[in-house]
C-alpha cells in the first residue's frame, strides 16, 4: 500500500478520497471476516459451558460486542456530524450519512441476540430490561436521523439537519441510559438483568474482545463502501465546481 | 457603505450567480434585476444574512457581516416575499409589534399616520387583516418602512401587487430615504421611477 | 441604527404570540379537550377497577400529557413559518435562543398550562388523592414545560417537511423520555409511600438542563429550516 500518512489534506477532497479508500475496503474486509471467525469458533466452541445459563449464554459472544458498536458509531457519527458544522465541511456529512446505517443495523442485532438470550433464559421473547430498554430506544434516535435526512429534499439542509440532531441525540445517549437503569430499579419486579453477564472466564473476554474488533474491521469496511457510494451520487452536482470526472467509477461498477 | 465582494450562490445543486462585487454608497439604490428564478431573492437572502453564500463575503462599514451578526442585522429593515404580518391581527396591531420588534416608534397616533402613508384609510385600520386585498396586505407590510430609522432597506419585489397609486407613494418614500443619505437594495422587474444618478444596476444571469 | 432592547423583544414576540391565542380560543380547548379524551380511553379499555387504575395512573396520565404535547408541535413554528413572521424573527438584533424561549413560553401557556391546571381533576378520576395529587400538579408544571422546550427542536428540524407531524413523533420521543421516567415515577413513588423528592430533582435538573441547551439547538435548527 503506498504512502497515504503524507499528505492528509489531499484526500480531503471527495475525488481523491474515493479511489483511496476503494484500495483500502479489502483489507477491512478480510480483516472483518478473519477476526469474526476466529471469535465466533472460540466463542462458540472453545468458551466453557456456563455454570447457570448453559451453552445459551454463547449468543452474548454476539450480543455484548454489537451492543458496544452501536454505540460507539452514534458517538462517532456524532463527532463526525460536529467537524461538519463546525468546519462546513462536506466530506465530514458524507461520513456521518455513512457510519448511520450500520450503527442501526449493530443496534437491530443487538436487539435480535438480546431477545434470542431471553427466550431459553427467561422464557420470553422480549423482557424490558435496562439495556435492552436502552438499545431499543437509540434503535429509535437512529431512525430518526435516517428518516430526517431522507424527508430534506435540499442536501446542504439535510446534512445539517440530521448532524444538528446526532448532536442532540449524543447527550440524549448517556441520559437515556442513566434514566432507564433508575426506571428500573423503581419497579423492582422485573429487575434482573437477562443480560447480565456471567461471570467471565479468560477465553471468553478474548472471543469478546476479537469479535469487538472485528465488527469494528466490519464497521470500516462498510462505511467505507457505503462513502463511495455517498460521493458518486454528489459529484453528480456541478456546485462542487470541480469536474465530476472519477477514473475510478468506471470499474468500480 | 455596503459592499459585496466576489460573492457566489447556489440554490440546492444549482448555481445561482458567482463572483459577484458591487457597492452600494449612501444615497444610492441598487435595483438587482433578472428573469424568474435567476437568484435574485437568494442574493437579496444573502444580504440579509438568512443564506449563506458559497464563496465571497458581505462588508458593512468595511466589516464582514458574518462577524457583525446582531450589530449588522440593527442596521436594515427586510421587506421579503411573504409579508410577515399575522392575518388574524389588524394592520394596527401588526404594524405595532413590528415596530416594537424592530426598536422603531410604536405609538398608536404614529403607527396610523404610517398606513394612512400608503393609503391605507382609517376604516381599515381595526379590520382583521385576513379580509383586506392582497395590495392591501401588501402595503401594511411595506408599512414599516415609514417607520424605520435604518439606513439600509433590502426590498424583494416590493411593487408586486401594487397598484399605481401606492407605487407612487413607495417611490416617493424611497426617494425621501435616499435623500437623507439611506441606501436601498430592491429586487424588482419594474423600473423604478427615480432619477438615474442615485440607481444602479445589476443584472444577474444564469 | 434602531434596536429593541432584549426584554423589549422577548416582550414583544410573546405579547403577539399571546394575542394570538386569545383570537383563537379553540387552540387552549383543544388541548384540554384531548388530554380529558385520551385520558378516558384508559379506562374504557383496561376495566374500571380502582386498583388497577391506582396503578396506572401515573404512567397514563403523564404519557397522555406527554401526547398533547407532542400534538401540539406542529403550532408552535409552523404559522410563523408560512407567513413570513419566523423570518422576521430571525432578523431581529437579539440572540434567537431567548426569543425561541420567548415563543416556547408563549406556546406552553396556551397548550401545557391548562393541562397542569385540569391534572388534579384527571388525577382524581383515577384514584389518586392527597399527596399524589400535588406531585402529580407539580411534576408536570415542571415537566411540561421541559417537554415544550425540547419538543421544539423537533419542530425546528421538520420544519416546511411534508409529513413532518410523524416525523417530529419520532425525532422527539427519544429524547422526551427520560423527562417522562422522572415524572411518572415521581408520581408512582408518592403512591407507594417512598419519597418522590429524588425524581421530582431529577425533573428539575432536566428543566434546567433543557432551558440551557434547548433553545440555542432550537435556534440553530431554525437557522438551518430557513435558509
Amino acid at each position: 500500500m503506498s504512502a497515504t500518512g503524507i499528505n492528509w489534506f489531499k484526500y480531503s477532497s471527495p475525488q481523491a478520497f474515493h479511489p483511496l479508500a476503494g484500495r483500502m475496503i479489502p483489507w477491512f474486509a478480510a480483516a472483518a471476516a478473519g477476526l469474526i471467525l476466529v471469535g465466533l469458533y472460540v466463542g462458540f466452541f472453545v468458551a466453557p459451558t456456563d455454570a447457570t445459563q448453559g451453552d445459551a449464554y454463547r449468543i452474548i459472544f454476539v450480543h455484548v460486542p454489537a451492543a458496544w458498536m452501536s454505540m460507539f458509531l452514534y458517538v462517532i457519527m456524532a463527532i463526525w456530524a460536529g467537524i461538519g458544522l463546525g468546519l462546513n465541511a462536506r466530506p465530514s456529512f458524507m461520513m456521518a450519512q455513512a457510519i448511520a446505517p450500520t450503527g442501526a443495523m449493530f443496534t437491530f442485532l443487538a436487539l435480535f441476540t438480546g431477545s434470542m438470550w431471553g427466550k431459553p433464559t427467561w422464557g420470553a421473547w422480549w423482557v424490558w430490561d435496562a439495556r435492552l430498554t436502552s438499545e431499543l430506544i437509540l434503535l429509535f434516535q437512529y431512525i430518526g436521523i435516517i428518516l430526517l435526512r431522507s424527508s430534506i429534499d435540499d442536501l446542504r439542509r439535510a446534512d445539517r439537519a440530521s448532524a444538528v440532531l446526532a448532536l442532540v441525540g449524543v447527550i440524549n445517549v448517556p441520559i437515556i441510559y442513566f434514566s432507564v437503569k433508575w426506571w428500573n430499579t423503581l419497579h423492582q419486579g422485573a429487575s434482573v438483568s437477562i443480560t447480565a453477564a456471567p461471570t467471565m472466564a479468560g477465553t471468553m473476554v478474548t472471543a469478546m474482545l476479537v469479535m469487538m474488533v472485528g465488527f469494528w474491521m466490519y464497521s470500516i469496511a462498510v462505511t467505507l463502501a457505503r462513502v463511495r457510494c455517498v460521493i458518486i451520487e454528489r459529484e453528480r452536482q456541478p456546485s462542487w465546481g470541480k469536474s465530476a470526472s472519477l477514473p475510478d467509477v468506471a470499474e468500480a461498477r | 457603505m455596503f459592499q459585496t465582494v466576489a460573492l457566489s450562490g447556489s440554490r440546492g445543486e444549482r448555481l445561482l450567480f458567482s463572483d459577484i462585487s458591487v457597492t452600494v454608497t449612501p444615497g444610492t439604490l441598487l435595483a438587482v434585476v433578472g428573469e424568474n428564478g435567476s437568484g435574485k431573492t437568494s442574493f437579496l437572502r444573502m444580504l440579509c444574512g438568512l443564506l449563506s453564500p458559497d464563496n465571497g463575503t458581505i462588508l458593512w462599514q468595511g466589516k464582514d457581516i458574518r462577524q457583525l451578526k446582531e450589530l449588522y442585522r440593527a442596521q436594515f429593515t427586510y421587506v421579503g416575499h411573504l409579508n410577515g404580518i399575522k392575518d388574524e391581527l389588524t394592520p394596527v396591531e401588526n404594524l405595532t409589534v413590528s415596530a416594537c420588534l424592530a426598536g422603531d416608534e410604536s405609538a398608536s397616533g404614529v403607527v396610523r399616520k404610517a398606513l394612512e402613508a400608503v393609503g391605507l384609510g382609517r376604516p381599515i385600520h381595526r379590520l382583521p387583516t385576513r379580509v383586506l386585498s392582497q395590495g392591501q396586505k401588501r402595503r401594511v407590510a411595506l408599512a414599516r418602512l415609514w417607520l424605520s430609522t435604518r439606513p439600509l432597506w433590502l426590498l424583494d419585489e416590493p411593487f408586486a401587487s401594487l397598484d399605481v397609486t401606492a407605487t407612487s407613494y413607495l417611490t416617493r418614500h424611497l426617494q425621501l430615504h435616499l435623500s437623507h443619505g439611506g441606501m436601498v437594495v430592491v429586487a424588482t422587474h419594474q423600473e423604478i421611477d427615480l432619477p438615474p444618478d442615485c440607481i444602479q444596476r445589476l443584472r444577474l444571469t444564469r | 441604527m434602531s434596536q429593541p432592547s432584549l426584554s423589549e423583544a422577548l416582550h414583544g414576540v410573546v405579547r403577539r404570540d399571546l394575542l394570538l391565542a386569545m383570537r383563537h380560543r379553540s387552540d387552549v380547548a383543544m388541548s384540554v379537550f384531548f388530554v380529558v379524551i385520551v385520558a378516558s380511553l384508559f379506562p374504557l379499555g383496561v376495566g374500571p377497577e380502582p386498583a388497577v387504575l391506582r396503578m396506572i395512573a401515573s404512567g397514563v396520565l403523564w404519557v397522555t400529557a406527554l401526547l398533547a404535547c407532542l400534538l401540539s408541535l406542529g403550532r408552535l413554528f409552523t404559522a410563523d413559518y408560512l407567513d413570513g413572521v419566523l423570518e422576521q424573527t430571525l432578523l431581529i438584533p437579539q440572540p434567537l435562543a431567548v426569543l425561541v424561549v420567548g415563543k416556547v413560553f408563549s406556546h406552553w401557556v396556551i397548550s401545557g398550562l391548562p393541562v397542569v391546571l385540569l391534572s388534579p381533576l384527571l388525577g382524581l378520576q383515577f384514584g389518586l388523592s392527597g399527596e399524589s395529587l400535588w406531585v402529580l400538579t407539580f411534576s408536570l408544571l415542571l415537566g411540561t414545560p421541559t417537554l415544550s422546550m425540547i419538543g421544539a427542536i423537533g419542530a425546528a428540524l421538520t420544519l416546511g417537511l411534508r409529513g413532518s407531524g410523524l416525523l417530529v413523533a419520532l425525532l422527539v420521543l427519544p429524547l422526551f423520555i427520560p423527562v417522562l421516567i422522572f415524572g411518572a415515577g415521581a408520581v408512582t413513588n408518592s403512591l407507594a409511600g417512598i419519597g418522590s423528592e429524588a425524581n421530582l430533582s431529577l425533573l428539575g435538573a432536566c428543566f434546567l438542563f433543557s432551558l440551557t441547551f434547548a433553545p440555542w439547538a432550537t435556534a440553530v435548527a431554525l437557522r438551518i429550516a430557513l435558509e
